[in-house]
């Protein structure tokens, strides 16, 4: 299979925090990674890395087949990565048809934007809310919304920080079936998440970040049997 | 593609672009909101019938500002960016009307010439200034402070060529006085031209142009690119990270309010035909935005009708002298602060359709 993201030597501090220390990370085209660790590890900062928010002090990216350790932000998106941040990044103000248009527009018009839209709304169960300020929907639907606004740029890889954080048991088990629902459509997932019922319910693989740092990367069954990553991580995921 | 073909997808085209007209980024729509606004269009038209020559012009200079004010509705109520200079593009594009009328004169319609290029001008040097400012991650409040400094350099500059050396062509500057005895705008016309000074003729011409340019921005505000506009109000960096590349949006925006304050400005100057320095001074920089946010910026027709309601009321306050004008402008910017922040214009229509949608239901 090929590789749809490689990541090699990828450094990055912050004065004296370092939140990648020589990170080396592959994900295979139309897989479902899970990226987990402590509070701190590094998570964001690997996603933000990706994204291109932070410029990495060492190491590249390479992404589809072409290196975009370079690349402006919104050039990497265009490229086919899109994400889904830890806190919400909705328009609150905009209604929810329009949180959707702004994220479509760009590749639709006219009736298939609308066509989308519709489909859209009903994959993220928000029909009959199109004209609800997006800033008003539970915690949930926005995680909802904006899953579905990531997906407008047709991606080839999507970066969900969080996806289920603030979610009841039912919310969070409906986003597992969303995921493998654009899993299914061709879409690779890289996931940070917290809840490792979720992690095992999406992916088959996961990889232990530990300050800046890959711990260690296998399967859900090796992670926790994974005598280091419990004391790590687990043991204090219930806190 | 065949004739019809074709004729079929442009005319498919231009209803697309008349159903933006309406749209979630501009307030009003239906029959109910149309019928106001063309009874209101002929009310303003059939006005000179009623008036005189005189207070038709005085009328037409109000109009002459809306389009400055439109421009930075789009600039800061849409996109976001409080620009507090939008003097300088008016007052830049005043100054070339007046050296390229003096330089051409008035013949052969040159003075239409004169009031494109003039707009080019001013929109041209505003997408520098707003390309060096969002591609140089000027953001939030500094925007202001730039811009402001811009005018203000700006009316600094032109204050000092009183000198005979400072001149353009034909053109004199004069420095502090500022310039005068431009030729007022013709419209080349079988049998003699057109002049139009302040009176009935300039402000049908005025008239029209609000029109086209209200209606224009409203499709253009309910266009992706106006999707987007509000987007980044909203949240830059999400838009960022949608693709979209926000530093372009901005900069094009910024370049298009600036265009209408050089429209403004060129028909200033045509139509009192003076133009001095401190048309880019701080009291003339501070007024756009008293009348923007007081009639509400994230509006284009609250924008528009608040411009006018509230120049009319200066006009009248200033007989009893301007400083007494400024002090009530001062004063409605606090109460709109303080009272209704979103603006006056938007706090009353909002409170309309709500009374109309309660009765319909
Ligand atoms: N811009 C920055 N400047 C300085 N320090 C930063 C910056 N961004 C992140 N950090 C630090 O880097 C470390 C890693 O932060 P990061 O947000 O990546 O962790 P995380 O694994 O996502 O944690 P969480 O599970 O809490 O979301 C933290 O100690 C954080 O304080
Ligand atoms: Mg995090």
């Amino acid at each position: 299979m090929t590789d749809i993201l490689k990541v090699q030597g990828l450094r990055k501090a912050f004065g004296g925090v370092v939140v990648a220390n020589g990170i080396d990370f592959s994900l295979s085209a139309g897989t479902m990674h899970c990226l987990i660790g402590p509070n701190g590890a590094g998570k964001s900062s690997f996603f933000r890395l990706l994204l291109g928010e932070h410029a990495p002090d060492a190491g590249t990216i390479t992404f589809d087949g072409s290196d975009i350790t370079g690349l402006r932000s919104f050039q990497r998106i265009r490229r086919g990565i899109s994400v889904k941040f830890q806190v919400p990044g909705i328009f609150k103000a905009l209604s929810v048809r329009q949180n959707l248009e702004v994220a479509f527009q760009d590749h639709l018009h006219g009736q298939s934007l609308g066509a989308t839209i519709r489909e859209m709304l009903d994959f993220t169960d928000l029909r009959g809310n199109e004209t609800t300020p997006a800033g008003i929907l539970s915690h949930g639907q926005q995680q909802w919304l904006e899953i579905a606004m990531a997906v407008g740029v047709e991606p080839k890889l999507l970066l969900l920080d969080e996806p289920t954080a603030g979610m009841s048991p039912d919310e969070t088990r409906k986003t597992g079936e969303m995921l493998h629902d654009l899993n299914s459509r061709g879409i690779t997932i890289l996931a940070v998440e917290h809840d490792m019922a979720f992690v095992e319910q999406i992916a088959r693989r996961v990889t232990v970040l530990h300050f800046g740092s890959i711990f260690a990367s296998g399967t859900i069954a090796e992670i926790i049997d994974h005598p280091g990553v419990q004391e790590i991580y687990l043991g204090t995921a219930d806190a | 593609m065949s004739v019809s073909e074709s004729a079929t997808l442009s005319r498919s085209r231009t209803r697309s672009l008349l159903a933006r007209l309406e749209g979630p980024q501009t307030m009003g729509r239906g029959p109910g909101f149309w019928g106001g606004a063309a009874l209101a269009v002929a009310a303003a038209a059939a006005y000179p019938l009623m008036a005189d020559a005189w207070t038709v012009g005085n009328a037409a200079y109000f109009l002459i500002w809306t389009f400055m004010a439109m421009g930075l509705g789009v600039v800061w109520g849409y996109a976001g960016a409080l620009s507090f200079g939008q003097t300088a593009f008016f007052g830049l594009a005043g100054y070339a009307y007046g050296v390229i009328t003096l330089n051409l004169g008035a013949a052969y319609g040159l003075t239409l010439l004169a009031l494109v290029l003039a707009v080019a001008i001013g929109g041209l040097f505003a997408l520098v200034i707003g390309y060096f400012m969002f591609y140089g991650r000027i953001q939030g409040v500094f925007i202001g402070i730039v811009t402001l400094s811009v005018t203000l350099v700006l009316e600094t500059f032109m204050a000092q060529t009183a000198g005979p050396q400072w001149r353009i062509g034909e053109a004199r500057l004069n420095g502090f006085n500022g310039m005068s005895g431009m030729p007022p705008l013709t419209l080349p016309w079988i049998g003699g031209d057109i002049v139009l000074y302040p009176g009935p003729s300039l402000y049908y011409l005025l008239l029209g142009l609000v029109v086209v340019c209200y209606l224009g921005l409203r499709i253009m505000l309910n266009s992706p690119f106006g999707n987007v506009l509000v987007a980044i109000r909203e949240n830059p960096h999400r838009v960022g990270m949608l693709g979209y590349d926000v530093r372009l949006y901005q900069t094009l925006a910024f370049a298009i309010g600036g265009a209408f304050a050089a429209l403004s400005g060129a028909l200033y100057t045509a139509w009192g035909q003076y133009i001095t320095p401190s048309s880019m001074g701080l009291t003339s920089a501070a007024l756009p935005i008293v009348w923007v946010a007081v009639g509400g910026r994230r509006d284009i027709t609250a924008t528009l009708i608040g411009t006018i309601v509230v120049l009319a009321g200066f006009q009248s306050l200033t007989i009893y002298g301007s400083q007494y004008a400024l002090v009530v402008m001062g004063a409605l910017l606090l109460l709109t602060v303080l009272v209704a922040p979103q603006g006056l214009i938007i706090g009353a229509m909002t409170l309309l359709g709500r009374i109309f949608k309660s009765r319909k239901s």
